[in-house]
C-alpha cells in the first residue's frame, strides 16, 4: 500500500489529486505520514519515528494511523501492489 | 515578418448570462491568436445578450431570427450581413441552431461563409434520444434511456428503470425524479419550454466530469482538454473548473472521434463510476462555455478551428497544463439608451 504515483502533496499540506480534481489540506503530522509513505516506509519506520518526535505510544498511534489511512483510502489517493 | 491573417468571423451564442454561452469565450480564444487578425461579428437573438455590448470583443453586431422561424428566415438575414461584411467564416454556438446551420452548410458556402460542424447523420445519431442505439453502434458505455412523447408513456415505461431517473430536455435541461408523479411534474415543465420528446434516462451514480474536443471530420482528434466542475450553479453550470490528468478520459475522447469521425468542437459530459467506469451522458455538438479553460491550459482549440476551417495547417495537441482552475465572475456594464434603442429598433449596431 503507497500514496499514488501522481499525487502531489506540496510543503504547504495541501494534497492535489491530478486524475480527480479534487484537493485535500493535511496537517503538519499528516504531511509527515504522507511523505514517509512515500519514501516508502514501512509502518513499524514510520510509528518508530512519529513516536519519537510526538508525544504518543504505539499503540494509540496505530488507532490514529489506521483512521488515517482509511481516510486516504476512502479518498482514493491509495494503491495496493498486487 | 510574420503577418497575421485578416479574418471576419461570425459568432452566434453572446448571452454570457448564468446559462452561459460560449460564444463570449471564442471570441476571446480567437483574438488571442497569434496568426489570425480577426473582425468580429456577434450574431445575436435577444437584444440584452451581454455579448452585444462588449465592445472590445466583437466589432459589430446583428440581431438573426431564431431558428424556430426556420432556416430560409435565417439564411435571408445572413445574406443581407453578408451584402455589408463580407465574413469568411461563421461559429454557431447553440445546440437548438445546428440543425439549420449544417443544413444550409452549401448555400453558406456559396455565399463564401465556411463552417466546421458536423454532418446531419452525426449531428442526428448522439442526440439524447438516439443514445442507446449511439452506444452500441459505436461499442460506447450509455446510460440506459427512452424517449417519450406523452405523459401516458410515463406510466408504460419499463420496469427495469429503476427510481432515481433523470428527467431530460432534448435540448437543455435535466431534473431528477424519485417517483412518477415527479415525472410527471418535470415532463409538463420540459416539455413545455423544449417540446417533445423528453427523455427518461437511468441515473448513474458518480461524479460528472467533462470534455472538451476538436475532431477535424477524419477521425483525428486535434485537441482534447478533461475538466471537473468544481462550482456548479443551480443550472447545473459550471461556475468553476479544474483540468484533470485522466488518461481514461482522453482515450474515450479519441475512440469517440476516432470511431464516428466527428469533425468540429465536441464536449462530453460524462459519470465517472465508483468502478471507474465512464459513462456517455450526452455529446454536445459543439464547443461548450468553459472552453476559455482548454485556451489557458494551452489548447487554443477555437483558433484551431477557424483554421481547419480556412484550411491552414493545425498540428494536434498534445499536452495541456494539468490543475488549471477556472472561475467566473458576474460583472455589470453600463450601456447608454442609444446603443439599447439602436439595437432594438435597427436590429444592428
Amino acid at each position: 500500500m503507497k500514496i499514488r504515483k501522481n499525487i502531489a502533496v506540496s510543503d504547504t499540506g495541501f494534497v492535489f489529486d491530478p486524475s480527480t480534481g479534487e484537493s485535500f489540506t493535511v496537517n503538519e503530522v499528516g504531511q509527515e505520514i504522507i511523505k514517509m509513505m512515500q519514501e516508502g516506509l514501512s509502518f513499524d519506520q514510520i510509528s518508530e519515528q512519529i513516536t519519537k518526535e510526538y508525544d504518543i505510544d504505539a499503540a494509540g498511534f496505530e488507532k490514529y494511523y489506521q483512521d488515517f489511512i482509511e481516510m486516504l483510502n476512502q479518498f482514493k489517493l491509495l494503491e495496493y501492489e498486487r | 515578418m510574420h503577418s497575421k491573417r485578416k479574418l471576419v468571423l461570425a459568432v452566434t451564442g453572446l448571452n454570457n448570462t448564468d446559462n452561459p454561452g460560449p460564444g463570449i469565450p471564442v471570441i476571446r480564444a480567437i483574438k488571442e491568436s497569434p496568426d489570425l487578425d480577426v473582425r468580429v461579428i456577434g450574431l445575436a437573438y435577444e437584444t440584452l445578450e451581454p455579448g452585444i455590448y462588449l465592445r472590445d470583443l466583437v466589432d459589430k453586431v446583428y440581431l438573426i431570427p431564431y431558428p424556430s422561424e426556420g432556416s430560409e428566415a435565417v439564411l435571408d438575414r445572413l445574406t443581407y450581413i453578408q451584402g455589408r461584411e463580407h465574413i469568411e467564416a461563421l461559429i454557431p454556438n447553440f445546440d437548438a441552431e445546428l440543425y439549420a446551420f449544417i443544413k444550409s452548410e452549401e448555400k453558406l458556402r456559396d455565399m463564401g461563409i465556411r463552417t466546421f460542424l458536423p454532418s446531419l447523420e452525426q449531428l442526428e445519431e448522439r442526440h439524447k434520444n438516439n443514445l442507446p442505439e449511439f452506444g452500441k453502434k459505436y461499442r460506447l458505455l450509455v446510460p440506459d434511456s427512452q424517449a417519450i412523447y406523452s405523459e401516458n408513456e410515463i406510466r408504460k415505461l419499463p420496469e427495469d428503470f429503476e427510481f432515481p431517473v433523470m428527467v431530460k430536455g432534448k435540448f437543455y435541461d435535466a431534473y431528477i425524479a424519485y417517483n412518477e408523479e415527479q415525472i410527471v411534474s418535470h415532463f409538463n415543465k420540459i416539455s413545455a419550454k423544449w417540446g417533445l420528446p423528453v427523455i427518461i434516462q437511468e441515473f448513474i451514480r458518480g461524479t460528472e466530469v467533462n470534455v472538451v474536443a476538436l475532431g477535424d471530420g477524419k477521425g483525428n482528434t486535434i485537441g482534447a482538454v478533461p475538466m471537473r466542475k468544481q462550482y456548479i450553479t443551480d443550472k447545473g453550470k459550471a461556475w468553476g473548473g479544474i483540468t484533470l490528468d485522466n488518461p481514461d478520459m482522453l482515450e474515450l475522447t479519441h475512440k469517440i472521434i476516432r470511431r464516428t469521425k466527428w469533425r468540429g468542437g465536441m464536449e462530453l459530459e460524462l459519470i465517472r463510476t465508483e468502478e471507474n467506469q465512464y459513462y456517455i451522458l450526452e455529446i454536445n455538438p459543439r464547443i461548450p462555455a468553459w472552453v476559455y479553460l482548454a485556451v489557458g491550459a494551452g489548447q487554443n482549440l477555437p483558433e484551431a478551428m477557424v483554421k481547419l476551417m480556412l484550411g491552414m495547417e493545425v498540428k494536434p495537441f498534445t499536452s495541456y497544463d494539468i490543475g488549471k482552475i477556472f472561475v467566473r465572475y458576474s460583472y455589470d456594464m453600463i450601456i447608454d439608451m442609444k446603443d439599447f434603442e439602436k439595437i432594438s429598433t435597427q436590429g444592428e449596431i
